[in-house]
């Protein structure tokens, strides 16, 4: 890798951090969906000064930019536009608490990714790859809006995809493709569900959703 | 022609998926599905007379587990889709033409995963299998199924992901020599010690967590009693026969790369331990469960929790595992298609209101009995043999403890099962009279399949066909255990 392949793919995976941090810390659902198509712009970047230029590279950067950066979040949008719904009211912790689960998982995810043996790739991919997951996972369990735990969704798909970048060379392209297919599929059918969420509860909180449990 | 077979197996209902959503009458759906399931049932049959064939440069192989797999997935598809096509004579479905068309995708993809030796491909098709099913669990569309399709969706999706994981951990533990090929079954295997054993650990860790989900091992069973008790019996049927046995494919084939990694004393403690948290919790919320179809999916828990007790235990235990996932997705179809019949006549699942089912509706009653016996273990059925060789490989390989538990804990779930199911069959039905059948009879149309189901998991009990031993000896070694 060159020094600037190198400088560059710090850089966009800085910004990803960034990213994560945004999208647990904003209230706004609008804010926290261009956020995450930011971060698939960001993801889409990357395999191009990760991986050495080739066909392989550049239809992968460009499937990751259409489904990540465009097509989900204007699906999202298009949820969030016909439920009428803005912000996300009362998440199960505080955004200022959220935060602080933010840093402390930055703290985890280098420690983590210091213990992990030598790996293929050094630098900041696979403490980003641990920390983008673990805010997934954060954002899915305590934000209580159907929508927000899909997003928190694309956030852990996004950091497994991190990861998959150090294997990029090994694990076929027409796997990629199907990954990416799956997550697509998947996303939409998951918006499609809060759709009918809202539809039968006039109000996208997953927390209507207790009707079932053991009596 | 051999090459073919593996292509028409897979492209055939994919294809179909795509027709089924041009033609117009349910009565052309209803033909195709009934047409595919058949095409796929013969060119199964004919690959198991031809193991030889690959396609796709071997990404794509029927090893003794993928086609016993396979076979399985063949048979109980056929039989659902009958079962399908007759119920709607009584009850269109909703969206009937989305139904079909998911059900054939369902099939397509959960052959790619019985199917394939490359574990990234292997993924893809577990995921396809996630998502084809999810709109078939809320086709009622109220409030009930949405929560159950959202739970399914939440808790299956984090699942797959750290599956996904485990994949490209995986991957990082593979050496990087020339000519091997990544993430190929045989090349893992072969390359043996050679993987590095600090990556494969935690790829072992992330795919029992992410495949265990779908399994749906205790504790990472949350979606399963909401899922089968909301979605429509057949689908519950599906989920619990064939999705779960693809499952087990993911967490066997990862066995297999960790004990030929000479990993065995990491992997085994794990699977005995969500094996026996399993048994518990299954037994746990048995007693004293009030809906019948809640009831299955805790058994279903139980029944993954044997296998996964299997593989932890080796030697006949693993054996053991093979057989019962045969024995327990047939049992596990018998019993939703039957409960999907009495929940039609009484009209609901609750089994308060299901009383004295064997003067309603007698044929199914009797086949819920064999169902219950069945499930449970019971000689002379299937399940008894294999439920034996799992507790007995425990014993042999020095897990007396072990056995000692699984054996207690399969009485209570008996008892369980038992008097909710006694209770529904004999017990006096409700006085209220809200019990108004819809159906005037009992069709037969509706009885074939779980009894043609109920009569193969009897004579698996009286006498296993050659060629099915021999599959589940040659797959029960490649996972490190041995025959009986």
């Amino acid at each position: 890798m060159t020094a600037f392949a190198s400088e560059a793919s710090e850089l966009l995976l800085l910004l990803v951090v960034l990213t994560d941090f945004a999208v647990l810390g904003m209230s706004r659902l609008s804010a926290c969906i261009r956020a995450i198509a930011l971060q698939g712009l960001l993801l889409a970047l990357l395999p191009l000064v990760l991986v050495p230029l080739s066909v392989h590279a550049v239809v992968l950067a460009v499937g990751v930019f259409l489904v990540k950066a465009i097509g989900l979040p204007w699906f999202l949008r298009w949820a969030i536009r016909e439920a009428a719904i803005r912000r996300e009211v009362e998440p199960l912790v505080g955004y200022m608490p959220s935060m602080a689960i933010g840093a402390a998982a930055l703290g985890v995810a280098f420690a983590v990714a210091a213990q992990l043996p030598a790996g293929p790739q050094g630098g900041l991919l696979i403490p980003a790859a641990l920390f983008t997951l673990i805010l997934g996972l954060v954002v899915l369990i305590t934000r209580t809006k159907a929508v927000t735990q899909v997003v928190g969704y694309l956030m852990l798909e996004n950091g497994v995809y991190l990861f998959g970048l150090t294997q990029a060379s090994r694990v076929p392209f027409l796997v990629e493709i199907g990954v990416l297919l799956d997550v697509f599929v998947g996303v939409f059918i998951m918006g499609i569900v809060v759709f009918h969420i809202n539809r039968e509860f006039d109000s996208m909180s997953s927390d209507n959703l207790a009707e079932l449990r053991e009596s | 022609m051999d090459g073919l077979l593996i292509p028409l197996i897979i492209g055939a209902p994919a294809l179909g998926a795509a027709v089924a959503w041009a033609l117009r009458t349910p009565r052309a759906r209803g033909a195709l599905l009934l047409a595919l399931a058949g095409v796929h049932a013969v060119a199964v049959g004919a690959l198991w007379t031809r193991p030889g064939a690959e396609a796709f440069g071997g990404w794509l192989a029927p090893d003794a587990l993928g086609l016993i797999v396979l076979g399985l997935v063949s048979v109980l598809f056929a039989v659902v889709a009958q079962y399908a096509v007759s119920s709607w004579r009584d009850e269109a479905p909703r969206g009937g033409r989305a139904f079909v068309s998911c059900l054939l995708a369902f099939l397509a993809a959960a052959s790619v995963v019985a199917l394939s030796q490359h574990l990234a491909l292997l993924w893809v098709g577990m995921e396809s299998t996630t998502l084809a099913i999810a709109p078939l669990i809320y086709h009622r569309h109220d409030r009930r199924s949405l929560e159950a399709v959202w739970k399914y969706l939440v808790l299956s999706s984090v699942g797959i992901a750290f599956a996904l994981l485990s994949i490209f951990l995986l991957a990082t533990a593979q050496p990087s020599d020339v000519g091997v090929r990544p993430l190929m079954l045989a090349d893992l295997v072969a390359a043996g010690t050679r993987l590095d054993p600090a990556w494969l650990r935690i790829a072992v860790v992330f795919a029992l967590v992410g495949f265990g989900t779908k399994m749906g091992l205790a504790p990472l069973h949350a979606w399963k009693p909401d899922t089968y008790g909301e979605a429509p019996s057949l689908v519950a049927g599906l989920m619990s026969g064939v999705m779960t046995s693809c499952a087990f494919v993911g967490v066997a084939r990862f066995t297999q790369i960790a004990v030929a990694a000479g990993l065995e004393g990491f992997i085994r403690p794990l699977l005995i331990a969500f094996g026996l948290i399993s048994l518990v919790v299954a037994a746990a919320f048995i007693l004293g469960q009030a809906d019948v179809k809640r009831l299955l999916a805790y058994s279903s828990v139980e029944q993954m929790g044997l296998l996964a007790l299997g593989l932890g235990v080796g030697g006949v235990g693993t054996y053991g595992s093979v057989l019962h996932l045969v024995n327990n997705a047939l049992a596990k179809v018998l019993l939703f298609l039957v409960v999907g019949n009495l929940v039609l006549a009484a009209g609901s699942s609750v089994a308060a209101d299901m009383r004295g089912m064997l003067r309603v509706r007698p044929a199914s009653a009797v086949l819920l009995l064999a169902g219950l016996f069945a499930v449970t273990g019971a000689p002379p059925f299937g399940l008894f043999i294999s439920e034996f060789a799992i507790i007995s490989g425990a014993l042999h390989e020095h897990h007396p403890w072990v056995a000692a538990a699984t054996v207690g804990l399969l009485a209570i779930i008996f008892v369980g099962i038992a008097a909710m199911i006694v209770n529904i069959a004999y017990g006096e039905p409700a006085p209220s009279g809200e019990q108004v059948p819809r159906l005037s009879r009992e069709r037969a149309a509706l009885v074939v399949g779980p009894a043609l189901l109920a009569g193969i998991v009897l004579l698996l009990g009286l006498h296993i066909p050659a060629a099915l031993r021999d599959a589940v000896a040659t797959a029960a070694r490649s996972l490190g255990g041995g025959t009986p």
